[in-house]
């Protein structure tokens, strides 16, 4: 088979909007920023030529996109927006308003790194910084996962069990703005996949008067007109369907695979090389691609080491990751975010899933690749090399480590500054 | 320009139902009737973050009657309306069912208006309806970019307020948008005159209607309507339209040009507690601000005549 023929080659973000165009999204409300905008570029040439039957909102600012996002898709139609870094931010509250009304609102995040001071470059602070608002999250590792995950996407937060908006993310520049090849699906395949949107809210329907997300009191109401939930219970319904998503998620990703015959681990992480490992590295998205070359220098000098790659975050899928990690005897974990004050997000989330284990691994967690600076193989190796290290002398070290800094560099460690003690 | 309405042609149906939970008095549960009998059932509202939620009630026992409504956070209803309006075209319904945004001054001249600046340079199509009390009266009267000069509020509680309102409509007016206007909750006619004329118009329409409000300015619950009727007869507050440009006066302001028709400022001020400190150079600095305001609208008058 030639494999031009089956094959376009494409940046990321115009990966994601082939992904909107197939699975006919209706409206469209976006605003620019770096690295997300050559995804809604796309998808505003895709309905100004008249490729794809949707209206574009282009509104001023994030907040009034995800907002109108959320007003068309409670009037009744499918509905995506995509942003990254500070729009994300300028979005915070709308996020958990769009998770509060349980809308199939589909958005992609080219993540980038969040100022102070300003960077335009990759890292994962802006994804992991949205994880308690209520959106499913998956991670990408390259293009044709962008524009498969994002199918899978529409697929999933529509579903009547889950209906939880749904954020796909993929790294700034590293695959938003780099080329690759990418299988489009025929419209016809698409469509076979991805059924119509049946929602519960349909505003849009004149024939049944709604109120949508007034004031709810703690309490439930009862009354002789019906029984009203309080926001308690409205909470934990959503909670309810984020946990129940996750056989949603593998099911879609299973069909998928079936329909299209491309898979992503089991959908909820990517195995690599895990067979006889007895050390892992997690990871997502850039770091866990950059690991796996990792994985094969250090297998070449004799370390067992396999790699998980984590492609579902919200909800986490703790169960899946004690079942991979039971037998596990060491786990390093490459966070290209910070929970500051703290240490990794991913590092976090990670121990806690393994608490219950009888036989929890020994983890380190690392700081890498802030604001886009390179993530080396070497770094990574450096990383594993010292956790093994650590593991013999069983130390555990409580200061949050960063792996690439270039401290040595700057003149006021020559001033005496020590770089143990943070300064 | 809207058409001239008799009381026998409001609608009978009621769309608000008695025994909300606005205070006695309330100037907003008078504009919001009216309005609703104007604009009909098909009809989405949205409403963020007012004492228009309040009036709208708890989960599953709300009191507006047979109009859809969604509700969003506060700074959002313009972005709100926009998703709905582009939702109803993708549904083929952009034409049948009207959109509107209702909300306060705070959500529209403080936190709503880079929404409502968008939407309206988007040519969004619907109605924005800002009901004007003056102050954040939901949270408690704190002061807003409608508050007007001298008035004292929660967050101006010794000096009162030192500067002047804003004037939202001129704001909108040079959105060019087709229909601008203003109107007062004493005006029933006025009000649902509006409101029909501007469900007529495709594009973005804008009424800023001006709500007394006993509790955030002091007066007794009774008195709703002679002061919302003093706030425009003594030219504080004028009811105008402006149609493409053409700038017309509604009754009763359309005889205020000359000055002498005009109440005196202090009617309308001192029967109201949040003036109740202004002193004497700011009862002056409040009659400039009344005479300014005229001297534009005669000007504008006076274009549309050129």
């Amino acid at each position: 088979m030639n494999a031009s023929e089956e094959y376009e080659i494409m940046i990321g973000n115009h990966a994601a909007a082939y992904a909107c165009k197939g699975a006919k999204v209706q409206v469209v409300a976006a605003y620019p920023i770096t690295p997300q905008s050559p995804v809604v570029e796309k998808i505003s040439y895709f309905i100004e030529s008249g490729e794809l039957n949707a209206r574009m909102v282009r509104v001023e600012s994030e907040q009034s996109a995800l907002v109108a996002c959320v007003a068309a898709s409670a009037t009744g139609v499918r509905t995506y927006t995509a942003t990254s870094s500070h729009g994300l931010m300028l979005m915070y509250e709308i996020l958990c308003w769009a998770a509060g009304n349980r809308l199939p609102i589909v958005m992609n995040i080219a993540t980038r790194a969040v100022g102070a001071p300003w960077s335009v470059w990759t890292d994962h602070q802006d994804a992991f910084t949205v994880r308690d608002t209520g959106w499913l999250q998956m991670f990408c590792e390259d293009n044709q996962e962008i524009y498969d995950t994002n199918l899978q996407a529409f697929r999933i937060a529509e579903d009547p069990c889950v209906y939880v908006p749904t954020l796909v993310s993929y790294d700034g520049y590293i695959l938003s703005h780099t080329f690759m090849p990418v299988r489009l699906e025929p419209q016809s395949r698409i469509d076979d996949f991805i059924p119509p949107l049946k929602h519960h809210l349909n505003l849009g329907d004149m024939n049944v008067v709604k109120g949508v997300c007034p004031v709810t009191t703690p309490h439930v109401v009862k009354r002789e007109e019906g029984t009203a939930p309080g926001y308690y219970e409205f909470r934990y319904s959503l909670q309810r369907a984020m946990e129940h998503s996750i056989e949603k998620v593998v099911e879609v990703h299973d069909l998928f695979a079936e329909k299209f015959g491309r898979s992503y681990g089991n959908g909820i992480y990517k195995a690599y090389k895990m067979e006889d490992a007895d050390i892992v590295i997690f990871a997502v998205g850039s770091v866990a691609s950059e690991s796996r070359l990792v994985i094969d220098k250090l297998r070449a000098k004799g370390i067992k080491i396999g790699l998980i790659s984590l492609k579902l975050f919200r909800p986490f899928p703790a169960k899946h990751l004690r079942e991979v990690f039971k037998d596990i005897k060491t786990v390093v974990v490459f966070d290209r975010d910070v929970g500051y004050g703290y240490e990794g997000i991913l590092f976090t989330e990670l121990k806690s899933a393994l608490y219950q284990l009888k036989n929890r691994p020994f983890i380190k967690g690392y700081i890498v690749g802030l604001g886009g600076r390179d993530v080396k193989a070497d770094d990574l190796i450096n990383g594993v090399l010292r956790t093994i290290e650590l593991e013999k002398k069983n130390e555990y070290v409580e200061q949050t480590e960063f792996i690439g800094l270039k401290l040595d560099e700057l003149d006021f460690l020559k001033k005496g500054g020590k770089v143990e003690n943070g300064r | 320009m809207a058409d001239k309405v008799k009381l026998y042609d409001i609608e009978d149906e009621e769309y608000m139902l008695a025994g909300n939970r606005m205070c006695s008095g309330c100037g907003l549960s008078l504009i919001y009737r009216i309005a609703l009998k104007a604009l009909g059932p098909d009809t989405i509202i949205t409403v963020p973050a007012s004492c228009l939620t309040v009036l709208h009630g708890m989960q599953g026992f709300t009191s507006v009657n047979k109009i859809s409504v969604l509700n969003t956070p506060f700074e959002t209803v313009a972005a709100s309306a926009s998703g709905i309006a582009s939702a109803l075209e993708m549904m083929g319904k952009g034409n049948e069912v009207t959109v509107v945004a209702f909300a306060g001054d705070g959500g529209t001249t403080d936190i709503g208006i880079q929404g409502l600046s968008g939407a309206a340079e988007r040519r969004t199509n619907f109605i924005y309806a800002c009901y004007d009390n003056e102050a954040y009266m939901n949270t408690g009267v704190q002061r807003s970019g409608s508050t007007p000069y001298g008035s004292h509020t929660t967050t101006t509680p010794i000096n009162g307020k030192r500067e002047h309102k804003k004037n939202m409509p001129r704001i909108l007016e040079a959105h060019d948008i087709p229909y601008v206007a203003t109107s007062c909750a004493s005006y029933p006619l006025d009000i649902y005159a509006k409101f029909k004329r501007a469900k007529e118009i495709k594009g973005t329409k804008y009424l800023h209607i001006l709500s007394p409000c006993p509790p955030g300015w002091g007066y007794s619950t009774q008195d709703t309507i002679k002061i919302g009727k003093l706030s425009v007869e003594t030219g504080f507050w004028p009811l105008y339209e402006i149609e493409r440009g053409k700038f017309v006066l509604s009754h009763p302001s359309n005889k205020h040009l000359d000055p002498s028709k005009r109440k005196p400022i202090e009617d309308y001020l001192s029967v109201q507690k949040r003036f109740s400190r202004l002193s004497n150079e700011e009862m002056e600095e409040f009659k400039e601000y009344v005479k300014n305001l005229w001297d534009y609208i005669k000007k504008r008058v006076e274009c549309n005549t050129q």
